[in-house]
């Protein structure tokens, strides 16, 4: 799998700071190397895709030689179950995204997100009382981590007394979609196995009690279901399940790190955001467009061949569209390497686009605007300890592993 | 800067606006956006700021907001002189003056007409007097209308079955009230989207409630001794009681205030070039006058150079954007109007969007999804290209139909899809009940993306 450009935007070494990598590969809009996969790059290629009908994101239609380095890396998690809803094609993909959204967003659930500020609030104000030294914070650890995870658990409606079992599950489960090239793999796929057994199995278990006991949460509502479309498998609910834990968190932890961190990089737009909290609305807009905490897409493959930008791609080709880069293109962003969340039209990738366009948005955006506005409520002149921050192994779902931070205090909630 | 005449009419020039809604405000924000600093005077004949129409159907007759709070957003502070509650009368095209009901006269060196359009009334007009007859265009049509159904009625009749009768009875159905729908046509939205589609809308209603009554039309409408409304009588001989009618028979545009002025205006709209500027009734393009919106009628390149009046929200937003840069542009800096027509509805609980002209359209083709489900992308065709699509909960691929419109693609799409079904693997007759279909001529695709990137190629006929 060593291709030049590709191959570098894999290497750790360059996941820092990706974007001259992209740069380079928007020269070549559409990227094709050997037998590695075709890559798009530029905003527009990518974003006609996205409502491209002929292109699928049901691995089943690729072909069997389409030497992707990418394929099936972030997919073991899900191994034993049927595939989640962000891997099916209409209609079984509309079927799920309808069933999941029923108790989630309007026009059924307006207020689901809504509802959730008053718990948002506390669980951010209680993370920031409990960040401890001053001196000492690391920001994922202590707080992007687990804040989502608590979120979900809420939505799902696992009992308080479970979630410390449930992050645990979760944390693990997180390590694995991240390569270790020290760790012992063995030991490693046998940590993850067991995580997701018992995870399953707790879910599981979870789902049964709801069915005799549903309750306002929306696993009771997913597991009773309504409506049209017939209720949910139970090994659907627990695909679905594990793919709101999984997208949700893991996302949303690199979408509130990477923001602090543009943040301590440009202390004017922290000293503004900290004197008008409404700024975190657009602030959050253009921190998708401009570090979105997924960086690419990889999983999908044209139903026929297609052309792209003069370039032909055969049917069931591997494609990469990578939404960083597309954000970054300067033939629809100016100064698109300049953060900026003044700026009047951000229409981003950075949660894709057209059908497959991130469920959790709402909620993501939510707890990224909060987070962000409290943190820097909060805590007195911080200031980084190290830039760059390590980041975590994986270029897809990118984001620092650690941020340690340092500041003078933390002010009362 | 060089004292051009066009820098003289940015700094001091008068620019009218007649027609204060959607078009004319776009219109205006835009040409401040472009920098005219000169006077700007905005003539309306509602005594309303600026409101949006779309709710008057949707939220507003369900009691999800009211008529009164649709106000549009602004985009900018435009600073004008309003002329609010007073029409327009008259225009003098020689001195450059429009004429106001009141006596007064605006002079102006640029002219920007969006007059719209106006409710079709039913057309006996002792009947259309009655209490209890509406009809629905304007914020007080979709207030006083909002309040009836507030009241309860026992049974509504709405005559016409196009989009904003559909949504009439949508709403209707959704309030819990009894309500009819009698169309001439053998189905709902026929003239806009063909008897396939139709069909589809027609088993809408009655699912839901409506009582549906097709290929019929409402002879009389009568009224009680206190000159309320009761009952009507249809074509078929039949009696129906009902004590509110929603008149829903589309629009006429609002071009009579410029009879005899000169302007090539006249039932069907206001005929103007791809750039927003007017024909004079000598088929000779004015320097100064420009229109947009509903009111409007350009031909478009991309469907054989047309004339097509579009009454689309989107359409009367892109129209003023392009009438007010061109108007403050060199004419080589001009754009064209290319916008490709969408259109969006609501109605039982399913969302309808198109894109391009369906009834241009010969054939469709259910390329995703299936009719049965409610939840479908149909794509026309016309001369083996494809010149439109419909979408029934299913929008998030219209983007792609679009390209496939700007770029002359072949009809049937000759490739697979995710959400192909059995029903998407053969064309269908669209059947349109009068396809007026234009002769063919030259092609022309679309390319681009910004406004200042779109390029138009040309491919002359016989290719
Ligand atoms: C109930 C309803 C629902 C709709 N729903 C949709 C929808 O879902 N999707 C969609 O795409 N479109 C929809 N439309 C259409 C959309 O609202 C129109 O396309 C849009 O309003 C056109 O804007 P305009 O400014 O060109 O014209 P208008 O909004 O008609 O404005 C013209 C204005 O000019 C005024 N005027 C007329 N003559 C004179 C005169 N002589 N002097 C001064 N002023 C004058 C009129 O009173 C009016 O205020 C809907 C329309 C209605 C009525």
């Amino acid at each position: 799998m060593k291709q030049g450009i590709l191959s570098d935007i894999l290497d750790y070494a360059n996941r820092a700071n990706p974007y001259p990598l992209y740069a380079e590969l928007r020269k070549t809009p559409v990227f094709h190397d050997g037998d590695g996969p075709y890559v798009i790059s530029t905003y527009h290629h990518i974003q006609s895709l996205l409502h491209d009908p002929r292109l699928s994101s049901d691995a089943r239609n690729l072909a069997a030689n389409a030497g992707d380095p990418l394929a099936g890396a972030e997919d073991e998690g899900a191994a034993a179950l049927p595939p989640s809803f962000l891997k099916l094609d209409p209609p079984e993909h509309d079927r799920l995204r309808r069933m999941t959204n029923r108790p989630f967003g309007p026009p059924h659930s307006p207020h689901r997100v809504d509802d959730m500020r008053g718990f948002l609030h506390t669980t951010v104000t209680g993370l920031i009382d409990n960040l401890g030294d001053p001196e000492r914070i690391d920001l994922v650890d202590q707080f992007a981590y687990p804040f989502p995870v608590t979120m979900i658990c809420r939505l799902l409606g696992v009992p308080r007394e479970d979630e410390a079992r449930f992050h645990v599950w979760a944390d693990t489960l997180a390590a694995s979609l991240d390569p270790d090239p020290d760790a012992d793999p063995k030991e490693r796929e046998k940590k993850t196995h067991d995580a997701r057994m018992e995870l399953g199995m707790y879910l599981a278990g979870l789902i049964e009690e709801r069915r005799k006991n549903p309750g306002e949460d929306m696993l009771s509502q997913l597991a009773v279901g309504h409506g049209q479309d017939e209720t949910m498998s139970t090994m659907e609910l627990l695909s679905t399940a594990a793919l709101l834990l999984i997208a949700g968190h893991e996302t949303t932890v690199n979408l509130i790190t990477n923001g602090m961190l543009t943040l301590l990089r440009n202390p004017d737009v922290l000293q503004q955001l900290r004197e008008t909290p409404d700024l975190a609305v657009p602030l959050v807009e253009e921190l998708l467009r401009f570090e979105p905490p997924v960086q690419l897409l990889p999983q999908r493959t044209p139903l026929v061949d297609i052309e792209v930008g003069g370039v032909t791609i055969p049917k069931g080709s591997s494609m990469w569209l990578i939404l960083a880069s597309g954000n970054r293109d300067p033939h629809r962003f100016e100064n698109p390497d300049r953060f900026d969340p003044y700026r009047k039209d951000i229409q981003h990738l950075g949660l894709g686009s057209g059908i497959h366009s991130c469920f959790g948005a709402p909620l993501a955006r939510l707890e990224a605007q909060l987070a962000l506005t409290e943190l820097v409520r909060r805590l007195e002149n911080p200031r980084l300890v190290e830039d760059p921050p390590p980041y975590r192994q994986n270029a897809v779902l990118r984001g620092p592993r650690h941020l340690r931070i340092t500041c003078d205090g933390v002010r009362p909630a | 800067m060089a004292d051009t005449a066009l820098e003289h009419l940015k700094a001091n020039g008068r620019i009218v606006v007649v027609g204060a809604s959607l078009a004319g405000l776009r219109g205006a924000e835009t040409l401040r956006e472009k920098g005219f600093k000169g006077s700007l005077t905005m003539i309306g004949d509602e005594p309303y700021q600026p409101y949006d129409r779309p709710p008057l159907s949707k939220q507003a007759l369900l009691g999800m907001g009211t008529a009164e709070r649709t106000e549009l957003p602004r985009r900018r502070d435009i600073e004008a002189e309003w002329r609010l509650g007073v029409a327009a009368s008259g225009l003098d095209m020689a001195a450059r003056r429009v004429k106001l009901a009141d006596g007064d006269e605006v002079p102006y060196d640029r002219l920007l007409i969006a007059t719209g359009v106006r409710a079709r009334p039913w057309p006996n007009p002792a009947e259309a007097e009655l209490d209890g007859v509406y009809v629905l265009r304007t914020r007080d049509d979709g207030a006083a209308l909002a309040r009836r159904f507030d009241e309860g009625p026992r049974r509504v009749l709405v005559i016409g079955a196009g989009f904003t009768g559909s949504e009439i009875a949508s709403a209707c159905r959704e309030r819990g009230l009894e309500v009819t729908v009698a169309e001439r046509a053998d189905a709902p939205l026929v003239g806009a989207l063909g008897g396939v589609i139709g069909a589809v809308a027609a088993e809408l209603h009655r699912e839901n409630g409506v009582d549906l009554r097709t290929g019929i039309m409402v002879t009389a409408l009568e009224g009680d001794s206190t000159n309320r409304v009761r009952a009507a009588h249809f074509s078929d001989g039949t009696t129906l009681e009902c004590d509110v009618v929603v008149v829903s028979l589309g629009a006429q545009r609002n071009t009579d205030w410029l009879s005899g002025s000169g302007l090539g205006a006249g039932p069907r709209g206001i005929a103007c070039d791809a750039g927003c500027r007017a024909f004079d009734i000598r088929g000779i393009v004015t320097d100064d006058i420009f229109v947009a919106g509903d009111v409007a009628r350009s031909p478009h390149p991309l469907f054989g150079y047309q004339f097509l009046s579009l009454e689309h929200w989107g359409n009367a937003v892109s129209q003023a954007e392009t009438a007010a840069h061109n108007m403050l542009s060199e004419s080589t800096e001009r754009r064209p109007h290319i916008w490709v027509p969408a259109f969006w509805s609501s109605q039982f609980g399913v969302s309808i969007k198109s894109v391009g002209v369906p009834s241009m359209g010969t054939e469709i083709m259910i390329t995703q999804g299936s009719r049965a489900e409610r939840r479908f992308t149909g794509v026309y065709g016309y001369q083996g290209r494809v010149i439109g699509a419909v979408t029934f909960d299913n929008s998030r691929w219209l983007q792609f139909y679009q390209q496939q419109i700007e770029t002359t693609a072949p009809f049937p799409p000759p490739f697979p899809t995710v959400d192909r079904r059995p029903e998407g693997q053969k064309p269908l007759p669209a059947d349109f009940p009068d396809p007026s279909l234009p002769t063919h001529g030259p092609t022309v695709t679309l390319s681009g993306y910004s406004p200042a990137d779109r390029r138009l190629t040309f491919t002359p006929a016989g290719h």
